[in-house]
């Protein structure tokens, strides 16, 4: 072939050509451009088109941020200067207002001496959190998460630090219960966990707790100044009501989820009763009933904290969503798993805790995840039962004051930052832990 | 030899009902039964004495009382000499209203979004990426609460619109001469019938007989069309022939309703400036303008991660082989990738609507009078019953979510892999 080929050709190329650079509009920036923005006639429309959106949102927002003012007592001062900088009828942004007032967005009204605890608080929950979170953190660190709830509470409510004590003591009495009944058998251990701390908590913890913070008297060590619940507001009550909502609603979503799917008639109608009726009311409707029923339902001459019934329902709410995103992964486990459980003589709990369980939720970490930040960002709601949330109820507590009245959208951006800073990491945290979670290979 | 048979018979003992698996589930039932009745028995006991001790009783009488306040956005007749219950339909309307209009909007959305963002297109992606993750992690109330502060503070007074008496130009003008947004309301225009088919007596409410001769006329459209095409499918199976039905079904699905609505006479009321205010048109309340936008915004970002998770759920494979089976781009989107997109897509959908159904209570925090606002608001400070209202409210928000997850699960049903 190739000797036919150089007699009928009169050139034949006998080394490499050297590689050439592309052309110029098939390479670099042109090239990229051409692909992802100029590709057809649709495709330029598109371009166009998001550039004039992205004009006009910037033409409005960049003047008036580039024209902001930080240091002033009042609005109107803040309207004056504006004025004499940049002319009569210029608009600009009065970050003043954050500025001065940023305490109350972050602590509500909680007493200016005392702002050290809830940001101690909001430290050590990111220590408690870190060996659930990652998983390089030494475990003897878990047993710190396990007391976190109770110094949190003490930080926060301030009192005496027995009465966290006591009812921490009563999952001890419990534990140890179940350490003393188990040589009876399985069934009398529980049955013994169960009832030990319910009646230490209802008959006891309470005259110990007073008993004990009476004769230790209110020295500081012990005894922290008190803060009522109606002092709270701000991010500290939405981060209070969301953690604790987050903490809670996990186990409770879980086991709504397997009574959901159990074989028995009873456990399976009651869960699933329970799920459509909190699935199928707006929360609103829920907080009302913590702050205006409550007192009917509980007997007479109980009264109890307003934030604690807020974060019974806000938990309440979110375990049924929980179950629900839950159900879909247990779902999603082929029957295999199942059987496998079973052919190897696992019971019940010990089959959810060790093949189940792990591979469901594995699956429904997406969902919890939105689900968290669902609620996170339901907090907000509990300003219609008369609590200062960071969104209305504390901008409306600025803007009633003489100073900063008509102000809007600088407390709204402030708050709405806030609130896309903690839900984006949550989110991205979830992915992180999808990653890492990974076992399959693909 | 012993075999299964022979094993020994237990007798029954009182231990067996926790140790043997065989009784111990009916056991464990038992005991949850006596435990949720002596629960529910304490409950209903606590409740009596309460009511008791405050004097009350348990009596869905107030709804035949007077209400005495007003409310401004009504689809129905209401007055404020009439009824509490009337006034909880009024809201109970409310919330269907913008319920209704803001899924249909949030679809809208969502589906656009969904799709841009997966074009090709990098500015557009990252616009939509950005629309859907500021949307996402931040409270709806605040969208509310901005999206009606643009309404209240940076929009104008209608008088704005009065052209000056020297120079004869306004400070503002309106939208293609129909749309004027103002600081108290949106002037639109008003969809009028001129010749009149008289109102419907439903007993509770009644109903535009020309707004029904519509809906009639495009039902029946539809149905036509369907049974039309149904034919071309026969005469297609049995000659291999189909018969265009394109003209047919444009005259169905678009002429039939456009000839009814213009033998009814349709037209639009244009909004004018006399006095201090807009007259002619619709003027649709700010609250409910930014309910809605809020509503459509924040669900449409979450209904266009639903989409987008629908369409990339679809491999290319399917696509392919629709291609090399010889079918059309359209009947390729229609036959192949819509019917198991719509798979993925539908039940998380039903949930958005459940969502913005029941987000749409937070129209109290604009001052929008759904049932929220009525019943579970002003009726309760007033007649201060809130044991009856807010159960009464809960028992009819969980009855609509359950219509609508009933009605889309339905139309999931017809849409889902049928398989064996």
């Amino acid at each position: 072939m190739s000797d036919t080929h150089a007699q009928t050709v009169p050139f034949v190329r006998e080394t490499m050509l050297p590689p050439v650079a592309p052309p110029a509009n098939e390479a670099g920036v042109v090239r990229w451009l051409r692909q992802n923005l100029f590709s057809g006639p649709l495709n330029i429309a598109l371009t166009v088109l998001g550039l004039v959106a992205i004009y006009y949102v910037l033409e409005g927002i960049v003047p008036w941020l580039m024209r902001s003012v930080w240091t002033a007592d009042t609005l109107a001062q803040c309207r004056q200067i504006i004025a004499e900088r940049w002319g009569e009828g210029a608009t600009g942004a009065c970050w003043a207002v954050i500025r001065e007032r940023w305490p109350q967005f972050l602590y509500g009204f909680y007493p200016n001496h005392l702002y050290w605890r809830p940001t101690l608080t909001f430290v050590l929950l990111f220590v408690a959190l870190a060996p659930i979170l990652f998983g390089q953190v030494p475990r003897q660190l878990l047993w710190f998460s396990l007391a976190y709830p109770f110094l949190a509470f003490w930080l926060l409510w301030g009192g005496s630090i027995f009465l966290p004590l006591v009812a921490a003591a009563g999952f001890l009495f419990g534990w140890l219960a179940y350490g003393l009944a188990a040589r009876f058998g399985t069934i009398p251990a529980v049955a013994a966990a169960a009832l030990v701390p319910v009646l230490w908590w209802l008959f006891l913890a309470g005259d110990v707790s007073d008993d004990l913070a009476r004769l230790t008297g209110r020295s500081f060590p012990l005894w922290l100044e008190e803060v009522r619940s109606d002092k709270f507001g701000g991010f500290v009550l939405a981060v209070t009501i969301g953690v604790s909502g987050i903490a809670l609603s996990l186990p409770l979503g879980i086991v709504l989820a397997l009574g959901r799917r159990s074989d028995m008639f009873l456990i399976k109608a009651l869960s699933v009763s329970f799920i459509e009726f909190i699935r199928g009311v707006p929360l609103i409707t829920l907080l009302f009933t913590a702050s205006l029923l409550l007192n009917y339902f509980l007997p007479p001459g109980t009264t109890f904290d307003i934030i604690l019934r807020v974060i019974i329902m806000v938990t309440l709410f979110a375990a049924a969503y929980i179950a629900e995103v839950i159900r879909g992964g247990l779902a999603a486990l082929p029957r295999g798993q199942y059987e496998a459980a079973d052919a190897l003589g696992l019971d019940y709990w010990k089959a959810q805790r060790l093949i189940i369980l792990p591979q469901a939720l594995k699956i429904s970490i997406p969902g919890i995840v939105s689900t968290f930040i669902g609620m996170f960002k339901d907090t907000t709601l509990v300003v219609f039962v008369g609590l200062l949330d960071p969104l209305k109820g504390i901008t409306d507590a600025v803007r009633a004051s003489t100073d900063w009245k008509g102000i809007y959208w600088e407390p709204y951006i402030f708050v709405g930052l806030i609130f896309f800073a903690f839900n984006f990491a949550m989110s991205r945290y979830s992915m992180h832990l999808e990653r890492r979670l990974k076992t399959d290979h693909r | 030899m012993a075999n299964v048979a022979d094993a020994p018979k237990d007798s029954f003992r009182l231990s067996m009902l926790l140790y043997d698996t065989r009784y111990r589930s009916l056991t464990i039932q038992v005991f949850v039964f006596f435990l949720f009745m002596a629960g529910a028995a304490w409950l209903v006991d606590n409740t009596m004495r309460n009511l008791e001790a405050l004097g009350k009783d348990f009596d869905f009488g107030f709804l035949w009382n007077r209400a005495g306040y007003d409310i401004s956005q009504r689809l129905v007749e209401y007055t404020n000499d009439s009824t509490h219950g009337r006034a909880m339909l009024v809201g109970l309307l409310n919330t269907l209203l913008i319920a209704l209009l803001g899924c249909m909007a949030a679809t809208v959305i969502g589906v656009l979004v969904g799709v841009l963002r997966l074009s090709r297109n990098w500015i557009v992606g990252r616009l939509m990426t950005v629309y859907v993750e500021v949307f996402r992690n931040v409270p709806l109330l605040l969208w509310i609460l901005l999206i009606y502060a643009v309404f209240s503070e940076a929009t104008p007074a209608p008088n704005a619109f009065r052209p000056n008496p020297e120079t004869g130009i306004a400070d503002r003008s309106m939208f293609l001469d129909a749309i004027a947004v103002t600081n108290r309301y949106t002037a639109l225009p008003n969809p009028v019938f001129s010749r009149e088919l008289g109102w419907l007596d439903l007993g509770l409410f009644y109903v535009n007989m020309d707004v029904l001769a519509v809906i009639g006329a495009v039902i029946a459209g539809w149905f036509i069309n369907r049974a039309v095409k149904a034919r071309a499918t026969r005469i297609q199976e049995a000659t291999g022939e189909r018969p265009a039905t394109w003209w047919s079904s444009l005259l169905l699905l678009a002429g039939l309703p456009v000839a009814v609505l213009l033998a009814l006479g349709f037209h639009l009321e244009f909004p004018e400036l006399r006095g201090f205010n807009f007259v002619g048109g619709l003027n649709v309340s700010n609250s409910f303008m930014a309910l809605w936008l809020a509503l459509s915004l924040y669900t449409g970002a979450f209904i266009a991660e639903i989409v987008r998770a629908g369409i990339l759920a679809i491999s290319r494979g399917q696509s392919e082989a629709a291609f090399a089976l010889g079918l059309r781009p359209g009947r390729t989107m229609n036959l192949v990738i819509l019917p198991q997109a719509l798979r993925v897509i539908i039940p998380p959908l039903i949930s958005q609507y459940l969502n913005l159904t029941k987000n749409s209570s937070l129209a109290i925090a604009v001052g929008y009078l759904d049932l929220r606002g009525t019943l579970g608001g002003i009726t309760l400070n007033q007649t201060g019953r809130e044991l009856e209202c807010v159960l009464l409210m809960m028992l009819i928000y969980l009855a609509i979510s359950l219509v609508i997850s009933a009605v889309m699960n339905v139309y999931n049903s017809a849409v889902k892999l049928k398989e064996r």
